[in-house]
């Protein structure tokens, strides 16, 4: 029986880490919270519900129709909003509203075209087979999950470690300014963050439409708040940071329903939260130090 | 007078809920006059409203005991977590008091017997008059207005101006940061209580992320600069999707336009007297 919890819970903490990441990167590079990221994770819920219902595709369309859709919506905030914001030297709160106000729109616009009504995705479009590990099911969903999850992950963070790119980047979170002067492009760099940053949004938002089955419009509120919460836990702005408290929620969350019920979910995991707060509040991976802007 | 018995009929709720918002963004623009980044307002708000209303509902209390109690509660949480969380600075104290505000929501969910959990306390009585709410704002006003032209009042500029400085300058910059908290974790538990005893129903959700992130959109929205500033965005946030009911389906994704049109093309807030001199003063200035 454990050993069925903890694949559901590594699936499910696979979601989250791939949220947060996304999260964690905007506030890594950009020094920006968007609270817009939870909207874009809807949107790409939607863009791949209507590639698979309207249009009839298969789903691995969907997913990368979600992908590029979440990730233009990012990119057009980032030039139509916060490049503006930046260009006057805005303190970061103002960015932060900014993107309130962009979450609203989208997701009061999304209600308003297609209902407030839960929608779900046809049954013969989900993967249904399951596989057997031993005394364990694994669905094909779930491996799926899995398996792209640590495969974005991975990717990222060798492209972060190992590459010209990643340097490049590492350079911008430490000092934009530092960086231009060096002759590093920072505006593109900030432009192709954002748009990889909300489409690894897009695409955890159709893995977790797909994981319980449900698309609605206010379906980021939830998971936005818990991005926070990672990425408190892992450390703002820390991609290890993000794996390891997006794993850990799932872990905590879906134990805790097992052992303790289902009502004590979420207070297991905003309790765990703020123990992290008052005994270590810059999180497990995260410095002291504010970043100057 | 008809015409306004007419109003306070309909409007009554909209206007006291304005000045109960003008509470709400005054105690954030508290914490942000000393340089503190705090989101914790809708728990604190949350933390009073409950503690008020059980006061007036299961201990019998009077209203004026209920409304210190709804101060009190809130003060002493944030006497609390402030010593851990104002060790943090800018954005992550933000996101620290937004996890706080989630904890605390999760919390009065699960203490369902005293709380009520998910359904949320039904029936307070309906003690909050319309002078209760106007006298809370100007003794705020007032206090506020006080504290900015006193000795504290420049301690917190300077320490949100640069903090390395006004420590060197002998300010106790941890002391006045929890001042800074504590007042407006009280400021904002008096708003939830006469809330509480105005709408005569609270539930968990009311107290959550959106309203936290609301609280701060008014008063940045309306200008930090002074006072005035929080309570027009607060008039403003209340009013827009009234104002905006025609639209239906629609109005929140003109609210939020908005909200961002304004946080580009008003980079100051709505209230900045330099750029309201320079649009209407122009003839007599130039």
């Amino acid at each position: 029986m454990l050993e069925q919890q903890l694949v559901n819970a590594l699936s499910l903490g696979c979601v989250y880490a791939l949220f947060a990441l996304g999260f964690t990167l905007v506030f890594g590079v950009l020094g920006v919270i968007n609270l817009s990221h939870g909207a874009i994770f809807m949107l790409g819920a939607y863009a791949a519900l209507e590639v698979v219902t309207r249009l009839a595709l298969p789903l691995w369309i969907g997913l990368i129709v979600a992908l590029l859709v979440a990730g233009t919506v990012g990119l057009l905030i980032d030039v139509l909003v916060l490049r503006p914001l930046r260009a006057r030297n805005a303190p970061h709160l103002i960015p932060m509203i900014a993107t309130i106000g962009i979450g609203i729109f989208f997701n009061s616009a999304v209600q308003g075209i297609f209902g407030a009504e839960n929608l779900r995705f046809p049954s013969e479009a989900m993967p249904d087979a399951q596989l057997h590990f031993g005394g364990v099911q694994v669905s094909v969903l779930e491996l799926v999950i899995i398996v792209l999850s640590f495969a974005l992950m991975g990717t990222l963070m060798l492209v972060m470690k190992k590459t010209q790119l990643g340097r490049a980047l590492r350079a911008i979170a430490e000092s934009p300014k530092a960086a231009a002067l060096l002759g590093i492009n920072v505006e593109g760099l900030f432009f192709l963050t954002s748009f990889t940053a909300a489409a690894l949004g897009g695409i955890s938002g159709v893995l977790i439409a797909l994981y319980s089955n449900a698309v609605f419009p206010l379906m980021g509120q939830p998971i936005l708040h818990k991005g926070i919460a990672v990425i408190i836990l892992g450390g703002m702005g820390d991609i290890r940071g993000a794996l390891v408290g997006g794993l850990f929620l799932g872990f905590a969350e879906v134990l805790a329903v097992a052992y303790i019920g289902s009502t004590m979910r979420d207070a297991i995991a905003f309790g765990l939260l703020f123990l992290v707060l008052l005994v270590r509040p810059q999180g497990i991976f995260g410095k002291l130090l504010e970043r100057k802007a | 007078m008809e015409w306004f018995d007419n109003f306070w009929a309909v409007y009554s709720n909209l206007v006291l809920t304005i000045g109960i918002n003008a509470l709400l963004a005054l105690s954030i623009w508290l914490t942000l006059s000393c340089g503190l980044l705090a989101m914790a307002n809708a728990a604190f708000m949350g933390i009073g409203a409950y503690t008020a209303s059980l006061l007036t509902m299961n201990a019998g209390a009077s209203f004026p005991v209920a409304l210190l109690g709804g101060i009190a509660a809130p003060v002493a949480a944030a006497l609390i977590i402030g010593a851990p969380t104002l060790r943090l600075s800018g954005v992550y104290l933000a996101m620290a008091t937004l996890g706080f505000g989630e904890v605390v929501r999760v919390m009065i969910l699960n203490a369902d017997t005293w709380t009520g959990g998910a359904l949320g306390l039904n029936g307070i009585p309906q003690l909050t008059q319309w002078w209760h709410v106007v006298a809370a704002l100007v003794l705020v006003l007032l206090l506020l207005w006080r504290l900015r032209r006193s000795r504290i009042g420049r301690a917190f500029e300077a320490i949100k101006e640069d903090q390395i400085a006004a420590s060197l300058m002998g300010i106790g910059v941890m002391a006045h940061k929890m001042l800074a908290f504590a007042l407006g974790a009280g400021i904002a538990g008096l708003a939830g209580a006469l809330n509480a005893h105005l709408t005569f129903f609270i539930g968990p959700s009311e107290f959550g992320f959106d309203r936290g992130v609301d609280i701060l959109t008014m008063a940045i929205l309306g200008g930090t600069g002074g006072l005035s500033g929080p309570v027009l965005g607060a008039a403003i946030i209340t009013l827009l999707p009234e104002l905006l009911r025609s639209f239906k389906d629609f109005r929140l994704m003109l609210n939020g336009a908005i909200l961002v049109l304004i946080v580009l093309f008003l980079p100051k807030g709505i209230w900045d007297p330099m750029r309201l001199r320079q649009w209407f003063g122009r003839a007599g200035v130039r």
